[in-house]
């Protein structure tokens, strides 16, 4: 249907706004981000006029506007120390990451029965569901995200799994892109579970 | 609204409402917010359905094709998320904040009375004043975008009056976690 009345004006097109890719803000608003330094580069780059246009001199002189010059230096102080923080924390996380471990688990069930445990997964990223429903299809056999005793989110495959399952990720096949093989353990536990 | 939020944990369900319902929040929202069918045609085009996701405390996001357009809190007015504010500025009224309230809001404070107030504040003149309760878009001094979407708790003339206490209450703002939820 067309969208034109007789004389009133018609739709009017929405106004096109460019976010940050560091920040996912408008430009204007990376200041307040943790990122700044990283936003001004990739904006230079990316779009030198709106570079000028927010970081020149003359609009940092306009932007001073009316807060007074000991509140300019506090804030300044402040958006230093928050993204100093920011960085610290996301370099902890990346070595958290580095470090965390996915441990195959050997549980068993009745005598001769076992279930498959994978833990810390979610430390690279994989969506448990998704791989959940792989590892089932894979081994013919079910697979379900549980939480476990300590609240962290495991998959557990019915069936004794565990070397397939290690192979599988070593050779990061489909849905185990992102996982580096150095970091993958296979632990032997003797564990009565009640429920699965 | 938005505090803590994430998509995993904190939504019930995602269905598409009845169609009466669909038509009574297409004329809700054309009631309340300042905006031409037609350009609500843009956004929500008549033969697509919305799906209503109902997340905790009575929140409820409406979005098209995963893209969250709108919420509500319980039957109250419908806020539209941020990005689709940036996209249409004009449909909600606007205030302006100082400068050195905004870190303050984008940490998820209230917007206080003094912060609008002030000069670096912007309130619509008397003649255009905007009752309490009313759905606000608002916008930073100096800046070109919507920094958040809240409701009035004081008129505009009692604002500038009293000023003292909360002024707007803020809904969602740029950011939060809805903001970061781009797709639903």
């Amino acid at each position: 249907m067309s969208s034109s009345d007789q004389q009133e004006p018609h739709a009017v097109q929405p106004v096109q706004v460019l976010y940050c890719q560091i920040c996912t803000f408008p430009p204007e608003y990376c200041e307040f981000g943790s990122s700044l330094t990283r936003c001004k580069e990739w904006l230079n780059e990316a779009h030198p006029r709106l570079h000028e246009k927010y970081y020149s001199d003359e609009a940092l002189q306009s932007k001073l506007g009316t807060l007074s010059l000991e509140a300019q230096a506090k804030l300044e102080k402040e958006t230093a120390k928050k993204e100093a923080k920011a960085e610290a924390k996301a370099d902890a996380a990346l070595k958290k990451k580095m470090a965390s471990q996915v441990s195959i688990k050997r549980i068993e069930r009745n005598k001769r029965k076992f279930v498959t445990a994978i833990h810390g997964l979610e430390a690279f990223d994989i969506e448990l569901k998704k791989a959940a429903k792989f590892l089932a299809q894979r081994f013919a056999t079910g697979a379900s995200v549980t939480k476990n005793v300590q609240g962290q989110d495991e998959i557990v495959v019915q069936g004794d799994v565990s070397d397939d399952v290690l192979e599988l990720i070593e050779s990061n096949a489909g849905i185990f892109k992102g996982v580096p093989a150095a970091n993958v353990e296979l632990v032997e536990e003797k564990k009565k579970k009640t429920t699965e | 609204m938005f505090k803590k939020f994430s998509s995993s944990t904190d939504i019930a369900s995602q269905t598409p409402p009845k169609s009466s319902v669909q038509r009574s929040i297409r004329a809700g929202v054309l009631a309340q917010w300042q905006i031409e069918p037609e350009t609500l045609e843009q956004i929500w085009p008549k033969k697509e359905s919305l799906i209503h996701v109902k997340c905790r405390e009575h929140i409820s996001i409406y979005t098209i094709n995963g893209e969250p357009l709108f919420f509500q809190h319980f039957d109250g007015p419908f806020y539209p998320a941020l990005r689709l504010l940036h996209k249409y500025p004009f449909i909600l009224p606007k205030v302006g904040i100082d400068r050195g309230a905004i870190r303050f809001l984008l940490s998820g404070a209230h917007m206080m009375c003094p912060g609008l107030t002030s000069p670096g504040g912007y309130l619509p003149p008397p003649e255009s004043g905007i009752p309490a309760g009313a759905v606000v878009a608002i916008h930073a001094e100096g800046k070109e975008h919507a920094v958040a979407v809240g409701t009035l708790k004081l008129s505009t003339e009692e604002m500038r009056k009293i000023n003292k206490g909360v002024g707007v209450e803020i809904a969602t703002h740029l950011g939060d976690d809805l903001w970061a939820i781009q797709t639903l």
